[in-house]
């Protein structure tokens, strides 16, 4: 996709791409056409399905499940799967029922990945932009820094911060969100370095514009594309760290129904009732897939000479 | 090209020097006396006399910027000091883990050379046929997939059913630890018990790399067939097999290359969950169970080894860039 001033992009959508059906009468706007190429793209249609799925999931946990998620709906353990009885999938160790420690395990991963994702993006961004943007002894300190943290393997990192501050939901948010930012800080910075030598920066200096208007106004919104469709694989990642912290331990306990949590309770059980495992790995799978499917349909969608 | 070199070693030493002093801040600001988890456990009565040895033995009195400098005085002549819990030298430790680790760890990148390569080649080559599409999905998949699922998973094929239903011997596998420890030429397995507890954790540990080493030799070659020196060869009237192996792979590894040394941080973490999946003494579960049972030494001590090994696999990497596209120069600036 060619780089122009958004106050100019209006046109650009018929610059993109013509192919021989193509309406050539009228210029689009670009997110219809994104959302064109978007919408033939298979997997990534199964993936949105499957967010909005989740997120409704989660929504109306309450009604879906039919216990709650800390109660003991069952004098038995590990019943076995029953899709049409009282525990759809059946009972855990401890007698609670598994379908709905699931169901309300929506509201954990996807709370834990979208907040994290969020802390992660905004610190990124700001100091990646700060960087790319200002240079000289400035960025030379901030990239010293990444490299110390990424000196260190991220799991060591994570378990060891987590360790540190506390094993609930919100110390890991805090977690995944510091020691996320390294990425998206390396991507803005190098789009800012390229951007900040176009034209049309030039122009907007020569207007006067304030070095943090042209920063966020002029130079952001043409490096976003590579950063959304990072921050869209990003929370899949994180809810696949998360899932990892919470197998470890070290993420949030019982009885929060994490669902890497539950599958470090089933671990114990693969002979027994492996169903306990299956299950909350599927969920687990499915949902990181949904994100990776969708980060991977806007990347060709947005930039169709990817593909 | 040496002086880049040079620079780029001694970049490692700060690099490695902040990476292990913050966690050595983070870990000593942890909550608690890891005084009294020395001695046992802090819900035990301990006599005070022999808290305040233990506590004078490892140096926990010193006030923390005085245990920092010991700690460095000590690490930098490559003294690792002694578990909290075990009492062991944890140079001991560290061989030993790190010899574990290494075994899983080569056939693991075995696996993702061989299997990711010829998979990814494969798919390039066959484009739009069905197996590309099946790689594509199982490829996508398998980056989703936690590993330890998927090391649950393997477990249940490949041991738990077959047990349950009585499959010959020689077709079960083993899931837990590292089994009689048997080997030849320090990695091949000197017996068939060995392999049968070999097998699984090392497909655990490659399945992510590989995947995404197939993804990327697939990119990568399709962008090299379309490359101008592509039909040039063709027109020489080369044999396919020629022109696909001495000048399409070749040109396409570049970037591979880049993401099997890239990836070594992810195989990092994926090696922390298969080992704890599949209870195999390495490194990384060591450091799991070390972090959380708050045994420092072994911690910093472990992690140490980790951060200078991924340091100089980068560099490798990066040095071998010269290599594959003699374009590339190093040291000429950096670059941005």
């Amino acid at each position: 996709m060619s780089i122009t001033d958004p106050a100019a992009s209006a046109g650009e959508a018929e610059l993109v791409e013509h192919s021989p059906g193509d309406d050539l009468g009228e210029a689009r706007p670009l997110r219809v056409d994104v959302w064109r190429r978007f919408r033939r793209n298979k997997l990534a249609m199964f993936g949105l399905f499957l967010i909005v799925a989740l997120v409704l999931i989660a929504i109306f946990a309450p009604l879906i499940a039919p216990f709650d998620y800390d109660e003991r709906s069952s004098g038995s353990s590990r019943l076995p799967p029953d899709l049409f009885g009282k525990h759809r999938f059946g009972t855990d160790v401890a007698g609670y029922d598994l379908f709905s420690r699931l169901v309300y395990g929506a509201r954990v991963s996807l709370k834990i990945g979208f907040a994290a994702t969020a802390i992660a993006m905004t610190i990124g961004l700001t100091v990646g932009a700060i960087a790319g943007y200002f240079g000289g002894v400035l960025e030379t300190l901030i990239m010293r820094i990444t490299d110390i943290f990424l000196a260190i393997p991220y799991i060591v990192l994570a378990i060891a911060v987590a360790t540190v501050f506390g094993r609930s939901e919100n110390s890991i948010i805090f977690v995944l969100g510091f020691t996320g930012w390294l990425g998206i800080c390396r991507i803005v910075r190098a789009s800012f370095l390229s951007l900040k030598e176009l034209e049309y920066v030039e122009a907007a200096h020569a207007l006067g514009y304030s070095r943090w208007r042209i920063m966020f106004r002029h130079i952001l919104p043409n490096a976003l594309q590579p950063i959304i469709v990072y921050g869209t694989i990003a929370i899949g990642t994180v809810i696949l760290s998360e899932a990892a912290l919470s197998f470890l331990g070290v993420g949030p306990q019982f009885p929060t129904p994490a669902w890497g949590l539950m599958v470090a309770e089933g671990s114990g059980q693969i002979t027994s009732a492996p169903h306990l495992l299956f299950f909350p790995g599927a969920a687990i799978f499915l949902t990181v897939l949904a994100f990776v499917f969708v980060g991977d349909g806007l990347r060709d969608a947005l930039d169709p000479k990817l593909k | 090209m040496i002086s880049y070199t040079i620079r780029r070693i001694l970049l490692i030493i700060p690099t490695v020097f902040f990476a292990l002093s913050f966690l050595f801040f983070l870990l000593f600001a942890l909550p608690g006396d890891i005084t009294n988890l020395i001695v046992g456990g802090a819900d035990r009565n301990v006599p005070q006399e022999v808290i305040d040895r233990a506590a004078e033995r490892y140096g926990l009195n010193d006030p923390l910027i005085e245990q920092f400098g010991a700690y460095w005085q000590r690490t930098v002549q490559w003294d690792l000091g002694d578990s909290y819990l075990s009492g062991r030298s944890v140079n001991e430790l560290l061989g030993e883990k790190a010899v574990n680790s290494l075994r899983l760890g080569i056939w693991a990148i075995l696996i993702e050379i061989v299997i990711g390569i010829s998979v990814g080649m494969y798919s390039a080559l066959k484009r739009y046929s069905i197996g590309d599409k099946i790689t594509t999905v199982v490829t996508a998949g398998a980056s989703a997939i936690p590993v330890f699922v998927l090391g649950f998973l393997l477990q249940y094929a490949f041991a738990v059913y077959p047990n349950k239903h009585d499959w010959p011997e020689w077709m079960r596998l083993r899931t837990s630890r590292m089994g009689p420890n048997e080997w030849d030429f320090f990695f091949i397995p000197g017996s068939v018990e060995q392999l049968r507890y070999l097998i699984l954790p090392a497909f655990a540990l490659a399945s992510v790399s590989t995947a995404l080493t197939a993804r990327m030799t697939r990119g990568s070659m399709l962008e090299v067939m379309r490359a101008d020196y592509m039909r040039t060869a063709r027109a020489k009237g080369l044999r396919e097999r020629q022109i696909v192996l001495r000048h399409g792979l070749r040109n396409a590894m570049l970037p591979v290359i880049t993401l099997i040394g890239i990836d070594l941080g992810t195989v990092i973490g994926v090696a922390v969950l298969t080992e704890t999946t599949f209870s195999w003494p390495g490194l990384g579960s060591e450091i799991a169970t070390s972090v959380d049972s708050r045994d420092l030494p072994v911690v910093l001590g472990l992690t140490l080894a980790v951060v200078l090994v991924y340091a100089f696999v980068n560099l490798l990497v990066d040095l071998s860039y010269a290599f594959f596209d003699p374009r590339i120069r190093l040291g000429g600036g950096e670059s941005k």
